[in-house]
Order: C-alpha cells, then structure tokens, then sequence
C-alpha cells in the first residue's frame, strides 16, 4: 500500500470519527438540559402536588407563604396559540396551495424564498412591530383600554409559524403525485376541483404535522409575546384580555429570583410543562408526516 | 365473471347514431415545441367498436390518444394543428368546453392511477364533481360501475378500503368503474395492462369487449397480438404518421402498406 493511500485512510478514519464526535456531542447536550431541567424543576413537587401546580390559579411567586399555581399561564399560552392557529391556519394553508398548485415557476420561487426569510426576522423586531403597529391598531380598532391583548399575541405569532406551516404543508401538497391531477382532470374535474377533492386528502396528514409544527414552533416563542400580551397573570375570558404566557413568566421572573430558592424551582417546573407539552406536538406532529410519506409513495 | 353486464353498465348514454363517426380526425399536425410528434394524421372512428393503435415505442400513439380528449394541453409549449371532431363537434375550436369534452370522453392510464381515496369515493368522484348523483342514487351508481368491471362482488364488503390496497388489476378495473360513473361515449386507454400479468390481462380484455357493446373504445397497445385478440379497427403508427388504418384482419392478414408489413412480420418472426 503506498504512502499516499495510507495517508488517505488514516484522513477518512479521523474525519469520521470527528462527525461521530459532534453528533453524540449535540444528544449530550439536549440529555444534560433535560437532566439540568429536571434537576432543577422537579423539586418543585416536592412541596407542591402537580394537581395544584397545573390547576392552581393564583402565582404569588414571592409573597409569604407563595403560591405558585400557573393555570392561568397555561391559558394565557393556549388562548394565544389557539389564536395564532386559528388566524394562520387558514392563511398558512392558502399560500401553501397558491404555491405549490396555482403560481407560475417564477413567482413560486420567488414566494418561497419570502417566507423562508420571515423565518430570519430575529423575533424582537417581530415584537417590535406588534409594539409599534400591532398593539396600537387593536386598541383603536376594538376601543379596548389596551392594545396589549392575547389577540396581539397571536397575530405575531401566526406570522411566526408561517414559514413552518407554509413549507412543510407546500412540500406535502407538491408531493401528491403528478398522475393523479391527470385523472381528475381527465374525468373533467377542474384543477380546484382535483385540489379539494384529491390533492389536499392526500396531503392531508402532511397538512396535519404542517400545522403542528407551526404550533410546535410558536408555543415555545418567548420575546414576540412577552412584548406585546400586557403579562397579567389573570384567566383569560377573551383573546381582547392581557395574558401572561408560560415563556414570559420565565423570562420575566429568571433574572430577579434567588437561584435555588422554591420561586426559581417553580421557573423551571414551567419549563417542564413547557418541555413536555412541545414534546408532544412534535412527536405526534412526526407520526403525521411519517404517515404521509406512507400515503404518497 | 358468468352474469353479462350489459344490463349493469350506467343507462342515460343517448346511444351514437350509427351513422356517424364517434372521432373524425382530419390532418392533424401535432407539435412539442418544436419536435413534431404527430403528421398529418387523418382517421374515422367508428361507434361501438374498439380500435386499436399500434407501432413502434414513440411512435406517437399516446400522443395521438392524448389529443382525443385535450390531456395534451397539461403540457406547456405544444401546439395542435388540423381538427378533431368528437361526436360532431369540434374540440379545438375556440368555444369548445373542456368539461363537456371530457365527460365523454375517458381515460384510462398506462399506469393504474385511483386516488389515494377509497374504493367508493374514487367511483363516486366524478358524480360529486358533476353533481350528477348523492344518497341512494350514489350509492347505486358507484354499485353500477363497480359491477360493470366485475369488481362488485369482490369489494362490497370493502367500500370503504383504501383504493391503494388493492392489486394492480383490481386498480385499472377501479379506474375504468371511476370512468364509467361519467357515463362517457368514448374510452380512452393507454396501454392499460402493461403493468398487469397475463391473466389480468385476459380479464381486462374480456372487460373490453363487454365494454365495446355500449362504449366506443381506442386502445393504444404496443402488444400486436393484444391489437389482433381484441380490435375490429386497427392503425399502424411509425414516426409521427399513420401508416396505414383499416379492419383488423386487414392488418394483420393482407397489410397494404410494406412498413406494416415488416412490422407485423418481425414480431412474429
Ligand atoms: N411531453 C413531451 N415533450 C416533448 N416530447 C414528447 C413529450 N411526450 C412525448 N414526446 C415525444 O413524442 C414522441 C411520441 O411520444 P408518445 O406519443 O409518448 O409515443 P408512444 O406512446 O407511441 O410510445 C416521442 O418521440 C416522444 O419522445
Ligand atoms: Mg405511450
């Protein structure tokens, strides 16, 4: 074996090892948070039952003695979610299809690389925008005494999700194969008619883990929000009402509690909540987008 | 497969007058771009018969069968010149309706394409696009189309099955009951069992001539002995040109033309 070739293995041998490396280096690090995570969250329950944590509504962090129930924080993230799901859905699906059905090459590439970008505006300047605009318009709009409302959150926040939902959902309706358009149209479907009818049931497990994935994305977004949601721990009744999200409790509190102390385990036990409900969206969003695989081979 | 299904095949269809061609192709020049595909071809088909195309892979039959009911115009830069004329009216004109067109005529593909929908819906498809059935009379209809292609049996207790589950013959049978539920004249197929074995092939065929009672049907085939079982008309296609077009037995037996003639012979051998 000659000189060069030695030195070529030994090469390929060291460069494969460094990936190896790197990739059990990125699981450490998602394994290390979660045991910091739970390290830190779970002594919460300790003095405090998970029922009262979730279900409790009052979150007097530092009063005496404290109590520290986030059932309106969890409100306050799902009405803004739902919200946001509710505005972008709809909207999210409608690109999805002009892209991938209706809009000439050109303007499809031209339209995918716009909402790629969307997801490149860092969040702040989303929230600085919701400040500026958002907030202000619902207050005139609604006649509202804020414009800090869960509506506004969700307005940044569908926007958010869009690149998500609008990429995965495109890409699952641009994977319905090419023969089936050719059979709609040739029992004299028209092309909407092949869109509703066929290309969207087929997709539509695609469509599904789109939305998750949107959601999954957003539910975890923190600076938008906090910006603009008015942060009162109180039950929301409507989405014209201030909420106070779990990630901006996080956020909020972090730097002024005592590190150790029962406040900056609760922190962190909205962590887990936070974690574990994200967890779910993901893995069942997964199991939708491995079924339309399934279905459109 | 012993019940004929003649009576089963959807009724409303105003039969072709006899005396009229169903398609009356006149010196078509077809065009991608700037390949043509198609030269000059002129041809009658006749009512409840089935005709058959046969030639040389691109050839141009598809082709050809694509531009009976406008699935060519899918294809960015192709260009159609001379008439065709289905049933008496003449689908290139300007005014010509591309549904109506293709409530007529059918189409059945290469290579089995049901909707990943199920057994019943895919039938249903067309009705519910053309509003034409819902309740009960759906329920029939798609029991109609099914048993025309003898599938009926088979598949009653599996309606609601995934069209996708089922064998590659029980697919093409499906796409041809989907077809029927339009209550078209004409069928259109494209090599409809070069994905099927012999003995599915054998059933589809015998389907074809149940068909034939009813339906006008242009089978494209590059399988010469398929032409010869089947067809009562046959056209021999070599390069974009319709070599030659007569009876069957015609082409196969007394070939007027030497290129048919070679063409038929060196398939023999
Ligand atoms: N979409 C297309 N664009 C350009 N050329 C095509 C297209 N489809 C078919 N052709 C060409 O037209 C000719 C006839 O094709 P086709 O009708 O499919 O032949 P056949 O069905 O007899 O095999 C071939 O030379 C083929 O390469
Ligand atoms: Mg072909």
């Amino acid at each position: 074996m000659s000189l060069r070739t030695r030195l070529t293995r030994i090469w390929e041998f060291l460069i494969e090892k460094a990936i190896l490396l790197a990739g059990l280096a990125c699981v450490l690090f998602v394994v290390l948070i979660f045991v910091f995570l739970l390290r830190e969250g779970l002594r919460t329950f300790s003095h405090i039952s998970l029922g009262d944590f979730l279900l409790g509504r009052k979150w007097y962090p530092i009063s005496s003695p404290p109590r520290f129930g986030i059932l309106s924080m969890i409100c306050g993230s799902g009405m803004v979610t739902l919200g946001a799901a509710l505005l972008g859905v709809p909207l999210g699906l409608a690109s999805a299809i002009y892209i991938s059905e209706v809009a000439p090459p050109r303007l499809k590439e031209v339209l995918k690389t716009g909402i790629e970008l969307l997801a490149a505006i860092p969040s702040v300047v989303i929230g600085f925008v919701g400040i500026t605009v958002v907030v202000p318009f619902l207050r005139v709009a609604f006649d509202l005494p804020t414009g800090q409302t869960a509506l506004a959150g969700a307005i940044l926040l569908s926007l958010m999700a869009m690149p998500t939902t609008v990429s995965i959902a495109e890409d699952a309706i641009s994977s319905v194969p090419r023969r089936y358009r050719e059979a709609a149209l040739a029992l004299g479907a028209t092309h909407w008619e092949y869109i509703y009818r066929v290309a969207l049931k087929a997709a539509a497990p695609g469509i599904v883990a789109a939305v998750m994935l949107g959601i999954g994305r957003v539910i975890g977004e923190t600076m938008a929000v906090m910006m603009v949601t008015g942060n009162a721990a109180l039950i929301p009744h409507s989405l014209l009402q201030p909420v106070r999200t779990m990630t901006a409790t996080i956020a909020a509190e972090m730097g002024e509690t005592v590190k150790g102390s029962d406040h900056y385990a609760a922190l962190f036990a909205i962590g887990i909540v936070l974690f574990a409900i994200t967890f779910l969206i993901n893995f069942v969003a997964d199991s939708f987008l491995h079924r339309s695989r399934v279905t459109l081979r | 497969m012993s019940d004929p299904a003649v009576s089963t095949i959807p009724p409303g269809d105003l039969p072709i007058p006899s005396d009229q061609p169903a398609v009356e192709v006149d010196q078509l020049n077809f065009f991608y771009g700037d390949f043509q595909a198609l030269k000059d071809i002129s041809l009658s088909v006749e009512p409840r018969r089935i005709t058959a195309l046969i030639g040389p892979s691109g050839c141009g039959k598809s082709t050809l069968l694509r531009s009976l009911n406008r699935m060519n115009d899918l294809i960015p830069g192709v260009r159609v010149e001379g008439t065709v004329k289905v049933l008496g009216s003449d689908i290139y004109a300007p005014e010509a309706d591309l549904v109506a067109l293709r409530t007529k005529v059918g189409m059945v593909f290469q290579r089995p394409n049901p909707f990943p929908l199920s057994v019943y819906e895919n039938v249903a498809f067309a009705a519910r696009v053309h509003k034409t059935a819902r309740g009960a009379a759906m329920d029939e209809l798609v029991e109609r189309c099914l048993a025309s292609v003898f599938l009926w049996d088979d598949l009653k207790r599996n309606l609601r099955k995934s069209a996708l589950d089922l064998s590659l013959e029980q697919q093409q049978r499906l796409c041809i009951a989907r077809l029927l539920a339009v209550v078209p004249d004409l069928l259109l197929m494209d090599e409809p069992c070069s994905t099927l074995d012999p003995a599915a092939t054998q059933g589809l065929e015998d389907l074809m001539g149940e068909l034939a009672k009813q339906y006008t049907i242009v089978i494209v085939t590059h399988n010469m002995q398929q032409a010869a079982r089947v067809s009562q008309d046959c056209g021999f296609m070599l390069l974009g040109e319709l070599v030659e077009f007569d009876k069957t037995e015609n082409i196969f037996e007394n070939p007027q033309d030497p290129r048919t003639d070679d063409y038929i012979r060196g398939r023999y051998g």
